[in-house]
């Protein structure tokens, strides 16, 4: 049994890897939001989620607390999911909530403009994520030697196997409902429509500052998790000096 | 003043607070969010230098000594603006209102200036205080924290109606610059609350107001600027970016300063401590001294000069409060207007 329990642990952080911080487009189990996960013998399952401050925005934090209860209730054998969001001030509503199975409004009722499964909001951060990552990897193939024509007539399939970045604009695609055949132009609009050679650069100025926020808000969390929370956790950019 | 390799600059800080988050003056019943605010502020210090950081009662409650201390004998301010933020479901007496401001600012008149806030949810009432408060405070400037909780609503937006009714009667008063502050709430709450979007309508519906964004609209500080390219009255203020980035990330710093200076330009960038978050005298002499590196990672953004720097310290902050600045401390030639070589290229965008 012991074996059994150590796997179902295992496979629970595993399916937690699969949430992303919606502003970071970061699994939350890297960001070392995760402080607690349990799986009984039986197969219940118990997961507390700490964010870097108690105010972190309430609609974020209910995201990451109800993908983390999706994913686990997905995984075989598992039986009852408890998502606890941990020191947050809205966490008592957000964990009834989650608890009764509702959804934002439930935990916020009058307090919403009738997007209730925070789909709007998603979206909107799934498109910043998809020009954030699409930027990184222009910027590689342009250091690379590579001319705006070569990287505007690029296909899906010409991304690299191995880069994280490609994989997740795939999946950021896939999400969004955008075209990502393998034949599919490589680097798009959030509209879907192909980056033009002759806008790349332009394209690359304001997809570059997306990005610059998207890794500065990450910084910052890494630094309040240190600072606040005392959780040293991996900083691909820098250091706290 | 602050001299430097043979420059003097003029320094006005335009974003600082004398707050009082101590337990005796947090709300019964409501003690973790007033307990919870002020440890998430304390959070922020330890992004600064480790022997300017404070300890948690101290930095709840910190002295009119503490200030002077911090602010004028150390911190090379020779003008700041004090800005108010009352947070009243919390804090008893308010988190950091404009009388407790003007209780320092009436010692030192020459330096100080209070701004006050307003809050548009408080209707008839608001207005009348906003009224009475610029007269008390002879206010210049507001300070909206957009994410305050009251009487069950979770926050508000500078584009409704209500807000522009204020956003009028500041006009009237002689109320010229807004400094918008966003939080993590919002009504309703399902939408981003960091949107920078309802400032961008209302500096276009008031061009005769400035709105100087906290922060720089951080965590959406691509949104914000994309908006004050367009918005000829939109400033961006530097509290949080010098302080929360220069030490603790400076390669985040540059980016950011990078991004800035490119988008925004130095005529509208305002330095801000943020005191007591960071105390200033880390901040002004780590800016002056900061250079944007030489390196290919930074050649695509404007490298700053001494005149930048000298507009971004004080005198562009200067103007939009009407500081008197001391002939010898002003730019020699009146101050080039920023390079805008790149204006053309955002516009076309």
């Amino acid at each position: 049994m012991t074996a059994v329990t150590a796997t179902t642990t295992a496979s629970v952080l595993g399916a937690l890897a699969e949430v992303h911080d919606p502003e970071l487009d970061e699994p939350i189990t890297r960001l070392g939001f995760v402080t607690s996960c349990e799986v009984s013998p039986g197969g219940d399952v118990e997961v507390v989620l700490q964010l870097p401050t108690p105010q972190c925005a309430p609609n974020f934090a209910f995201l990451m607390a109800a993908d983390a209860r999706t994913v686990v209730r997905r995984l075989p054998g598992v039986r009852a999911v408890t998502i606890r969001l941990e020191d947050h001030y809205t966490g008592a509503e957000i964990n009834a909530a989650l608890g009764r199975g509702e959804g934002f409004a439930g935990a916020f009722p009058d307090e919403t403009g009738g997007d209730d499964d925070l789909e709007a909001l998603r979206e909107l951060f799934l498109r910043k994520a998809l020009v954030a990552r699409e930027s990184r990897l222009c910027e590689a193939l342009l250091a690379d030697g590579d001319s705006p024509e070569e990287i505007a007539a690029r296909r899906v399939a010409d991304l690299p196997d191995d880069a994280p970045d490609a994989r997740r604009c795939i999946e950021l695609r896939r999400r969004l409902g955008l075209n990502h055949d393998p034949g599919s132009p490589a680097f798009v609009l959030p509209s879907g429509e192909p980056v033009p050679a002759s806008g790349l650069r332009r394209w690359l100025r304001t997809a570059r500052l997306v990005r610059m926020s998207l890794e500065v808000n990450g910084g910052i969390c890494r630094s309040l998790l240190r600072v606040h929370r005392g959780v040293a956790i991996d900083d691909p950019e820098e250091v706290l000096r | 003043m602050y001299e430097k390799d043979g420059e003097q600059y003029f320094v006005v800080d335009a974003h600082q607070h004398f707050w009082d988050a101590s337990p005796a003056n947090w709300v019964k019943g409501q003690e973790q969010y007033a307990k919870g605010w002020i440890e998430c502020f304390h959070a922020y210090m330890g992004l600064g230098p480790p022997e300017t950081h404070w300890p948690l009662e101290k930095f709840m409650k910190y002295s009119e000594d503490d200030y002077v201390h911090d602010v004028f004998e150390e911190g090379h301010i020779d003008a700041a603006v004090l800005q108010s933020t009352y947070l009243k479901e919390w804090y008893t007496d308010g988190f950091n209102t404009a009388e407790r401001n003007a209780r320092i600012a009436e010692k030192y008149p020459d330096k100080l200036i209070v701004n006050g806030r307003f809050d548009p949810r408080e209707g008839e009432a608001g207005l009348k205080q906003l009224e009475e408060d610029a007269k008390r405070y002879n206010l210049k400037g507001v300070k909206v924290y957009t994410a305050e909780w009251y009487k069950g609503s979770r926050g508000w937006t500078l584009k409704d109606p209500e807000a522009q009714i204020f956003l009028d009667k500041c006009k009237e008063l002689g109320i010229k610059n807004i400094h918008a502050h966003k939080g993590p709430t919002i009504w309703p709450l399902d939408k981003d609350a960091f949107d920078v979007k309802d400032i961008d309508v209302a500096a276009t519906s008031n061009p005769e107001l400035n709105f100087i964004v906290e922060h720089v609209g951080l965590p959406r500080i691509e949104d914000f600027c994309f908006m004050a390219t367009q918005e000829p009255n939109v400033y961006a203020g530097l509290a949080v970016v010098i302080g929360g980035l220069m030490h603790a990330r400076p390669r985040f710093f540059n980016k950011v300063m990078g991004e800035l200076l490119f988008w925004v330009g130095e005529d509208k960038m305002l330095f801000g401590s943020d005191y007591g978050i960071w105390e200033p005298k880390w901040q002004v002499e780590g800016f002056i001294d900061w250079k944007m590196p030489d390196t290919e990672e930074y050649s695509d953004y404007p490298h700053p000069t001494t005149e930048s720097k000298k507009k971004i310290m004080g005198l562009n902050a200067a103007k939009l409060y009407d500081i008197e600045v001391p002939a010898e401390l002003q730019l020699q030639n009146g101050g080039a207007p920023a390079a805008k070589e790149d204006a053309q290229l955002v516009e076309s965008a």
